[in-house]
């Protein structure tokens, strides 16, 4: 919007409502990030100030430990692998679904968009079992295989939409150029998306990077925990010292802070598209 | 260049009409070809990994099974439905979800609609503030928890220290069965009010500005345009995002099993986490899968109400346009 900006007297209350819902947000990550620099001592005597003195240990030893490194690097494996196959799959069924016309392709898509209205919580219990039987568990793919099958509605409807908006005129040309479709899909639509592909990345980092339920159950073996199993187990680990989980918290809370602020444009996009235009 | 004009049919790349049915035929084969290996990967992912788990689930409920050794094999009917029916826990799971929709919809919902159309005046900072509001919802739900469990701690909580300052003390946040709903409400509503600010604002700017120039033209207050074209216009993003808490309420699970673990005695638990309590930690699976199934079937019916009578009136509506064929 590009009107002018209000007068101060009528700003004034709607910054005074912004400040505070903004406190109410910032104030307990600060309270985190503060506390993981006290002792356990200093966070009963004195929540709100500054720590006297700053206590470093609890964040160097954890930043010193596998404990939080191996976690988050199961973390970003996950992700990325789930990521790369979700929005493969889910483009190439989009570029099917967008300049196809068969016989059962509204059937087929209702289907993908039937999967969106289901809560993930329904399916764990008979997916665990199936994971079991199949010998995924404590395996990385018995959380990425199913994190991609249920990224799947979302991914393929967003990019449906994009494809479709490609002039049918670009195929064309490329037919006539001699393109195969799978060219076509690989040289000029994938390319031409990329947009797109970036917003629906986004919403699968974000997707896998704080799933919990999955990767609860799956995961036996602490060696595959990812950061959020982590957080949890050492927030049993630590019961009675707050500091220290706080600073665990904090730590674990900065890369998807800084993925956020890196492609907050994105993340908004996708899930506005996600929910509007399914 | 002077090629011979291509028939601009819908469909893409259907090939020229006047073929021989043989050569027809072979188009069709090679264009099948083409398709399956495009659709296939999604095709067995989703087949295999969503909707078969599903099936397996309503066969399952079917059972008396401890989960363990292949499949199960004491066939029980519907008795653990009959079963569920007669459970405290499931029916105060059923009354503690319609209350955080409740919750949602009178408290989250609006203020997350106050601050979005807040934010589309032309204020200062408002691509700041924007970007603080929502920033919780790419905090997952276990560290949110985890944090919550520290900030609603009844000794050295940052909650109950700012208490203390007006003289009450000692208060249990997450301990009270009274209160803990009420807490969870809270918690989850720090998380999510964004995401719902965020689907306004971007309804609210689809609003052509021409419609409320012309009201405040002729004399509309505030409060009038808000209340004839502000909301009018935003009721399709209002109905989805009601419809995003209600599915999201259902499934809760995460948040609740961090902070209270669906305690005390019950009074925090959602039917995602008695599910989990009966499948995982009991080793009842028969009965388990009955309230997968219960949870399924709660979810279909209410998508499929909501979309017959809630979101059929809008031409830009999210799950109406699923079966959309053009």
């Amino acid at each position: 919007m590009s009107g002018p900006r209000l007068s101060p007297l009528r700003a004034l209350p709607l910054h005074a409502i912004c400040v505070a819902v903004g406190l109410a947000i910032v104030v307990p990550v600060l309270f985190g990030v503060l506390g993981g620099f006290k002792d356990n001592g200093q966070l009963t005597t004195s929540p709100f100030g500054m720590p006297a003195p700053w206590v470093t240990e609890n964040y160097t030893e954890i930043l010193g430990s596998a404990g939080f490194w191996l976690p988050l690097g199961n973390s970003i494996l996950i992700a990325l692998a789930s990521t790369l196959l979700v929005v493969m799959a889910s483009a190439m069924a989009a570029f099917v679904f967008a300049r196809y016309a068969f016989r059962g392709r509204e059937l087929i898509f209702t289907l993908f968009t039937v999967g969106l209205m289901f809560p993930f919580a329904v399916a764990i219990l008979p997916l665990y079992i199936l994971l079991r039987e199949l010998g995924l568990l404590d395996n990385p793919l018995g959380v990425i295989l199913p994190q991609v099958a249920f990224g799947l509605p979302v991914t393929i409807i967003i990019l449906r939409g994009f494809f479709r908006t490609i002039p049918p005129d670009v195929e064309e040309a490329a037919t006539l150029d001699g393109c195969t479709p799978f060219g076509f899909f690989w040289r000029i639509l994938l390319p031409m998306a990329r947009p797109a592909l970036a917003t629906v990345s986004v919403l699968a980092v974000v997707a896998s990077w704080n799933n919990f339920m999955l990767p609860l159950v799956v995961f036996n073996d602490p060696s595959f925990w990812t950061l959020p199993l982590g957080v949890n187990q050492f927030r049993g680990q630590y019961a009675a010292d707050t500091a220290r989980i706080l600073a665990y918290v904090v730590v674990s809370m900065i890369p998807a802070l800084a993925l956020y602020v890196m492609a907050e444009r994105q993340l908004v996009s996708g899930l506005t598209s996600g929910a509007t235009k399914g | 260049m002077d090629a011979t004009p291509i028939p601009r049919s819908v469909s893409a790349p259907t090939g020229p009409a006047a073929l021989s049915p043989g050569s027809q035929r072979r188009a069709r084969a090679r264009r099948r070809n083409t398709l399956i290996p495009f659709l296939l990967p999604a095709l067995l992912l989703f087949g295999g990994l969503v909707l078969l788990p599903i099936l397996l689930g309503v066969y399952t409920s079917l059972f008396k099974w401890n989960g363990f050794g292949g499949m199960p094999t004491q066939f029980v009917g519907l008795d653990n439905f009959v079963r569920l029916l007669g459970d405290d826990v499931f029916i105060g799971d059923l009354k503690r979800g319609l209350v955080l929709v409740v919750l949602s919809v009178l408290v989250q919902l609006p203020v997350a609609l106050g601050l979005a159309l807040l934010l589309n005046q032309p204020l200062r900072f408002r691509g700041i503030y924007r970007l603080i509001f929502f920033a919780p919802y790419v905090l997952s739900e276990v560290i949110t928890g985890v944090l919550f469990t520290m900030v609603l701690s009844p000794t050295s909580g940052l909650v109950n220290q700012i208490f203390e300052v007006f003289g009450v003390s000692g208060q249990a946040w997450l301990a009270d069965p009274s209160r803990v709903l009420l807490t969870m409400f809270f918690v989850v509503s720090w998380k999510y009010f964004g995401f719902h600010m965020i689907l306004y604002l971007a309804g609210r700017q689809d609003i052509p500005p021409e419609l409320t120039e012309a009201a405040m033209m002729d004399g509309a207050s505030t409060w009038q345009i808000f209340r004839s074209i502000t909301l009018p216009l935003l009721g399709p993003t209002i109905r989805i995002s009601v419809f995003l808490s209600t599915i999201g309420a259902i499934q809760l699970f995460d948040m609740v099993w961090v902070l209270t673990g669906g305690g005390p005695i019950h009074a925090s638990e959602t039917m995602a986490v008695t599910l989990f309590q009966y499948g995982f930690k009991r080793y009842e699976v028969g009965y388990a899968s009955a309230i997968s199934v219960t949870m399924f079937l709660i979810s279909l019916v209410f998508a499929l109400l909501y979309q017959r009578f809630v979101l059929r009136r809008d031409t830009e509506g999210a799950v109406t346009r699923a079966g959309d064929i053009r």
